[in-house]
């Protein structure tokens, strides 16, 4: 922390390195400094009653995906998660990679930044004058960009853990397994109970603008397709190599539809 | 650069090593101690032919610093060739299948894929099915088999390693 707040010039934090490392190596960033917090904390992630009389999942921020995709509390608490990292980068990203250095990454496509939106997480953000909690919803300031300041680190993320009865799905379109994804979506929701449809949904999206976006909870309609179609028609998104803005849109609309659907059906279980 | 000397402990040999704190762990295996089964190929972690094992676990060696490999087990392909020279048996598998051919990306794969099996018997898993072991090697490229013949030769030695008994099954 010492470090990070009287370095002059650049300094960047190092946790698992499987963004950072790739952009010194080719350049895309030079940092005057480089603070390795990889030996910092070992804490596992652990499971603690919440304010709302429902669960709290925590998870320390060098938690590797590895760790996210295979452990039971996890699986249990936030089984969305365990599920969508299994589509980020390969073995030895997830080997390395951790969750507070990608959601501190803010890569517009990630998985991990998506279902931290849909499951409305907060991160615990450590500054000089000591803690504070961010909602992931205001967590992310554009491309590669967050709201923390250049003094702050990550180092928690709590996550409300699943409720019985509550759905959720992951839905992700990549030309091949461990691409960044063109579109990704993140669906948890809840169905009314006289009727068995959608009553509320967060809905988060991948690749479609410079930053993850939760969609507007007021565009969610009991018919899925009719929802993803009011969220498609607020999208603009950007068009690259990868895909065109177009097809991202139709994308978007398509796995949200199919996110919706698979999440009402899990909740129905 | 201020240059430090660290220990690093690759396949079970201790190397005193002088290294600038930039240096990447494939810098030093591979041009500092001469191990050319540790390869750069994109320095992104994207094509896995600087693969090790850290610890056990597979690492891109270009996105790892030689630092943070320090007072850890490294493991490179030579690391599972017996005293003797005696090839370890997943590699008999690969040329049994002919799953090399320019053989640039044999030692990531051959990593990678030990890794999945011995994670799955070590969990008492059933043998990984093929999809799983395409999924567990989507980081390792290879321009010339297909795939086809890695595929081949992983799951011949899978299904070896999960009819021995965990204890038996060489690591």
């Amino acid at each position: 922390m010492r470090l990070l707040a009287e370095t002059p010039g650049e300094a960047r934090v190092l946790a698992g390195g499987q963004s950072l490392m790739p952009m010194l190596n080719l350049r895309l960033a030079h940092p005057d400094l480089l603070i390795d917090i990889n030996p910092a904390d070992q804490r596992p992630p652990s499971l603690s009653p919440g304010q709302d009389g429902g669960a709290v999942l925590r998870l320390p921020a060098l938690t590797r995906h590895r760790v996210l995709a295979e452990h039971d509390l996890v699986r249990r608490g936030c089984p969305l998660l365990a599920e969508a990292v299994r589509h980020v980068g390969n073995v030895r990203v997830r080997n390395r990679g951790t969750i507070g250095g990608s959601l501190a990454h803010a890569d517009p496509t990630s998985e991990i930044g998506c279902c931290a939106l849909a499951t409305g997480a907060r991160v615990v953000a450590r500054g000089p004058d000591g803690d504070r909690t961010v909602p992931a919803a205001g967590l992310f300031a554009g491309y590669w960009a967050t709201t923390l300041a250049e003094s702050e680190i990550i180092t928690d993320v709590l996550i409300p853990a699943a409720r019985p009865g509550q759905g959720w799905s992951f839905h992700e379109m990549a030309r091949r397994t461990s691409d960044f994804a063109i579109v990704a979506v993140a669906v948890v929701l809840d169905l009314a109970e006289r009727n068995g449809a959608i009553a509320a949904a967060n809905i988060a999206l991948a690749g479609v603008a410079d930053r993850v976006v939760l969609a507007d909870p007021a565009l969610v309609d009991s018919d899925p397709d009719e929802t993803a179609a009011r969220i498609a028609e607020t999208l603009d998104p950007p068009g690259d190599v990868h895909a065109s803005g177009a097809y991202r849109r139709r994308l978007a609309r398509v796995l949200t539809a199919r996110a919706l659907r698979e999440a009402s059906a899990r909740a129905a279980l | 650069m201020n240059r430090r000397q660290i220990t690093l402990t690759v396949n079970s040999r201790d190397h005193e090593v002088w290294i600038a704190p930039s240096d990447t762990l494939l810098d030093v295996l591979h041009d500092g101690l001469g191990l050319a089964d540790v390869r750069y190929g994109c320095g992104e972690g994207v094509c896995g032919t600087c693969t090790v094992l850290l610890d056990g676990e597979p690492a891109s060696g270009c996105l790892t610093l030689a630092v943070q490999a320090a007072g850890r087990q490294v493991t490179t392909l030579r690391g599972l060739v017996g005293p003797g020279g005696e090839l370890h048996p997943l590699q008999e598998c690969f040329l049994r299948r002919g799953a090399a051919q320019c053989g640039f990306c044999t030692p990531g794969m051959v990593l990678t894929a030990l890794d999945l099996v011995r994670r799955s018997v070590s969990q008492g898993q059933a043998s990984p099915t093929r999809d799983e072991i395409r999924y567990a090697l989507v980081g390792n490229l290879c321009r010339c088999t297909g795939y086809t013949k890695i595929l081949d030769a992983v799951e011949e030695y899978a299904g070896r390693a999960a009819e021995a008994a965990p204890g038996e099954a060489r690591p």
